[in-house]
């Protein structure tokens, strides 16, 4: 028997598992994937908005603001790439500048600091390769940039750390409420909780709809992006938006955490939210778009594109506390679109107290401070990778060669709480296969070493869990397979 | 583990056929004190999952397997002497010829090299380099991940195979797939000529049955987890798909051998001018870089066609190396060497004609395939050759020499031109 049990290991089920395991009590995580991050939180635009985009009084404007403000804090305390670039939202007309000083108003009304509307010229010695046609802009030098998905999983090692249990491979069929006591049914059995929290993400509505007696709906919506080699610059130094629509805030092009140029996201109603696939429409639209920001944008040095997913609430809004009309102790976390990954602090931070003043769990600290997440090798200084070396020879083997990962950090990563099981749960800890070359030289030295550390053989390794494997035999098995068929 | 800062003469980067070549041309040039580092725990590069044979034709004379031909290089190196470090990675190159590596061993080591050359390799291009819309499932690898997984693992990446690109590595891996039980189902390919060399398209395609589909490419990739499927749609002049033209493969396998790129990220750290069309290092004829001291040969040059090729190349790069390395500097002019009509990359990129100097190889690539026209070397417009060559392609790197009474006659040119003139130029 839980305490609770947190439906969904996104940003949000990491948060609020973090900021709960500050309590006494019993918590666990459960996903349906195979590691964490595994939905929106792995693939968006990894910006911590300043927040005014949201329509004052509503819970988007509310939490992005104060998840905001507590963002520098977080990341410096779990050791989470993070860095606070700015962002100008960019206006092409005097219609356009009508919707910036709307802007204006919104983010003053929401609290946030150091707005203001900027002219042609300051826009370009700002950012010399914007489009020369800008009129004006808006100004948010709060805004930043972090790891979306390095923010997750940081978040749940330090919840780990402090007792939380993770459960992957478990989707959630079935929610319901007996003797005081949550059920929640996965194909693995039935787990027991005194209470739950919704956080599923894309899925949520549907363990909504079980307990609440007001059904509602969360549209999948997909963005597609492209994300260019890190040894090129990134032709702009702050995240560049254009004035939005009504399906979001438009096509951004925006340096990463790590200093990559991210392009991107179309948007686009979708039926199943598991469907992270990319088009030739949803690719063209994006670069289409990034045209006006950037006329001579350039996918010469593209590494990769991918897609996510958001879950946008039919009402336009997030949805947190307790789930309406169900029975006592179910709480929810859902329709968390953007700006969802800058809210995720304050939203747990928040309904973290409301299911511990509930369960009157008794009140402590963390019993382990957050420990920061290693500092990579890429970059450490020439004394710093000495110094690792002698600490550990694991680090003079580099295993990515694009991105300079060591073998120490790629051991490390599946070694440690909330471990990598997968090539992309490498990928993602430590950025082996994330550079120019995806994954081609590093991807069979990294499955030798997921084999040694998880004690299996290369044919039970995947790319991302499930059936995802990579290989499908040793060339004997498959040699006498082709025989009988002929 | 030394603190210290080590010595050397010539460092070689990379032990690859390039490196091993020019590491054995440097020692016979005189060069003792001379190191070659490579990343992987053996020396010979990717030569090493290269088992098929077809490799040392024009150097040996005879058709040896990639492993073989390695071996060679390997023998005579050790034979000579040679200090191959494996296992140490270099993570960077300084302009005034610093380099850092770190092993398992000693750790984050320094060198100070008088010379060094450049011998990376090259690496493949990969699926998002192309944007391929789809699922990102498992099932999609360069054909040369395949080839390490099969000939250095034992394993099978897949059942049921679609290529994507001629590349010869992709049609090397189309038979090997075949013979070890697996259905390749078709090579796609997005110009309407193969990209590698012919002898591959009839001895790895053609010999069993393989489709090869040009002016086709991948649109769409299917699947969750593991591929399902690919859709394979014909372009047009534009190299755009033609709606209606779609071809659905089931197949649980997609492999990539669409190119190959120079790896030269330490060397643009070291500052070396690199060339946008060749993506590898603006040489000499002596193949020194635009960093004095510092050369660049094989694979990481330019992307060859032919092992024997990179080893020639990386002889005189190995030779040159130590010849600058024992204070010998050149005098004389530089002439640019410039792509003409039809021409891409032709490298080197200039020539300084000197005393002594009997040949220089041109080497390039057609941008597309010509037949029955001429090879015209011109200086200053004036044409110093024209041969009539049968067919030209792009899979096909030329070898165009420059004998020494051309050179003689170019000596005050201001700029060398490589065409492909439909006519005989005079």
């Amino acid at each position: 028997m839980y305490d609770v049990i947190i439906i969904g290991a996104g940003v949000v089920g990491c948060a609020l598992a973090r900021k709960l395991s500050q309590y006494n009590g019993a918590i666990a995580v459960l996903d349906a994937a195979e590691d964490v991050a595994d939905g929106a939180s792995k693939a968006n635009s990894g910006i911590v908005h300043a927040g005014f985009d949201a329509k004052p009084g509503t819970k988007k404007a509310y939490y992005n603001v104060r998840g905001a403000n507590m963002y520098a804090q977080l990341a410096k305390e779990l050791g989470v790439p993070y860095n606070p670039i700015g962002a100008l939202v960019l206006g092409f007309s005097e219609e356009d500048r009508a919707t910036l000083n709307k802007l204006l108003e919104q983010g003053k009304q929401n609290g946030v600091k150091e707005l203001r509307v900027i002219e042609r010229d300051e826009i370009l010695k700002l950012e010399p390769n914007t489009n020369p046609d800008v009129v004006c802009a808006l100004f948010a030098p709060t805004s930043a940039v972090v790891s979306p998905y390095e923010m997750t999983l940081a978040l749940s090692y330090h919840a780990a750390q402090n007792g939380v249990e993770f459960i992957f491979n478990s989707p959630v069929s079935k929610v319901y409420e007996e003797h005081d006591t949550w059920h929640v049914e996965t194909p693995q059995g039935v787990l027991e909780a005194r209470a739950i929290v919704n956080c599923a993400g894309v899925g949520a509505a549907d363990l909504h709809n079980q307990i609440s007696d007001q059904p509602l709906q969360i549209i999948p919506r997909r963005g597609e992006y492209y994300l260019l080699d890190s040894t090129v610059k990134c032709p702009f130094t702050r995240t560049m938006f254009q004035v939005p629509g009504k399906m979001g805030k438009g096509v951004l092009i925006s340096p990463t955490a790590h200093g990559n140029a991210l392009l991107g996201p179309s948007a686009e109603d979708i039926e199943d939210g598991t469907d992270t696939r990319t088009t030739r429409q949803g690719l063209d639209f994006v670069l289409d778009k990034c045209r006006l920001t950037w006329p001579k944008v350039n996918t010469r040095p593209v590494i990769t594109t991918f897609s996510g997913v958001r879950a946008h609430p039919a009402t336009d809004d997030f949805i947190i506390g307790p789930v309406h009309g169900a029975p006592d102790n179910a709480f929810e976390a859902i329709g968390i679109e953007s700006p969802g990954l800058s809210a995720a602090p304050a939203i747990a931070e928040e309904l973290g107290e409301m299911v511990a003043e509930h369960l009157k769990l008794p009140s402590a600290r963390f019993v382990r401070a957050a420990v920061p997440l290693l500092k990579p090798f890429a970059a450490m200084s020439e004394e710093e990778r000495k110094e690792a070396c002698k600490r550990d020879a694991n680090y003079g083997r580099i295993v990515c060669r694009c991105e300079v990962v060591t073998e120490a950090e790629i051991r490390d990563a599946i070694r440690r709480p909330v471990g990598a099981k997968s090539i992309d749960g490498v990928k993602r800890r430590t950025r082996a296969g994330m550079g120019r070359c995806q994954g081609g030289f590093c991807s069979p030295r990294v499955m030798e070493i997921l084999c040694e550390e998880l004690h299996c053989s290369p044919l039970d390794i995947t790319k991302c869990g499930g059936e995802s494997k990579l290989l499908v035999g040793t060339l004997n098995e498959i040699a006498k397979e082709g025989r009988r068929h002929e | 583990m030394s603190e210290l800062t080590i010595k050397v003469d010539v460092l070689v980067i990379g032990a690859g056929p390039a490196g091993l070549a020019a590491a054995i041309a440097a020692k016979k040039a005189g060069v003792d004190n001379l190191i070659v580092l490579e990343r992987e725990d053996h020396p010979g590069g990717i030569l090493r999952q290269c088992i098929h044979n077809g490799f040392g034709l024009h150097r040996f004379k005879e058709e040896l397997t990639g492993p073989e031909y390695a071996q060679r290089d390997i023998d005579t190196a050790y034979e000579m002497g040679i200090d191959i470090r494996t296992g140490v990675t270099v993570l960077s190159v300084s302009k005034d010829k610093r380099v850092t590596a770190v092993s398992r061993e000693n750790g984050l080591q320094v060198f100070e090299a008088k010379a060094i050359v450049l011998a990376m390799g090259c690496r493949e291009r990969p699926r998002g380099a192309l944007a391929i819309p789809g699922t990102r499932c498992a099932g999609i690898y360069s054909a040369g991940t395949a080839q390490k997984f099969v000939n250095l693992e034992g394993y099978m990446p897949g059942r049921k195979v679609v290529i994507l690109g001629s590349g010869d590595i992709g049609l090397i891996m189309a038979r090997r797939m075949t013979l070890q039980g697996a259905k390749v189902l078709a090579c796609v390919e997005l110009m309407p000529y193969s990209s590698g060399l012919n002898r591959n398209i009839v001895q790895c395609l053609q010999d069993y049955g393989i489709p090869l589909y040009l002016s086709h490419t991948v649109i769409d990739i299917h699947g969750k987890e593991r591929l399902t499927g690919v859709t394979v749609a014909k372009v047009d002049e534009n190299r755009r798909p033609i709606p209606g033209t779609e071809i659905e493969f089931e197949c649980d396998t997609l492999l990539l051998s669409v190119g190959l790129i120079p790896e030269n990220e330490l060397s643009a750290g070291a500052g070396v001018e690199l060339s946008p069309v060749t993506s590898g290092a603006v040489v000499s004829d002596t193949l020194e870089t635009s960093v004095p001291g510092i050369f660049a040969c094989g694979n990481v040059l330019h992307v060859h066609d032919l092992v024997d090729h990179v080893s020639n190349e990386s002889f005189r790069a190995g030779e040159m190396a130590a010849r600058y390395a024992q204070g010998e500097r050149r005098q004389g002019r530089e002439i640019p060497v410039k792509d003409g009509a039809g021409v891409r990359g032709v490298v080197p990129q200039k020539i300084v004609v000197e005393e002594g100097l009997q040949e220089v190889n041109l080497m390039f690539r057609p941008d597309k395939v010509y037949r029955d026209h001429y090879l015209t070397v011109y200086a200053d417009g004036k044409p110093l050759s024209s041969a009539k060559k049968m067919i030209l392609t792009p899979g096909e790197m030329v070898v165009q020499p420059m004998n020494e009474k051309m050179l003689n006659q170019c000596k005050d040119a201001r700029e060398i031109t490589v065409a492909i003139t439909e006519q005989k130029a005079v």
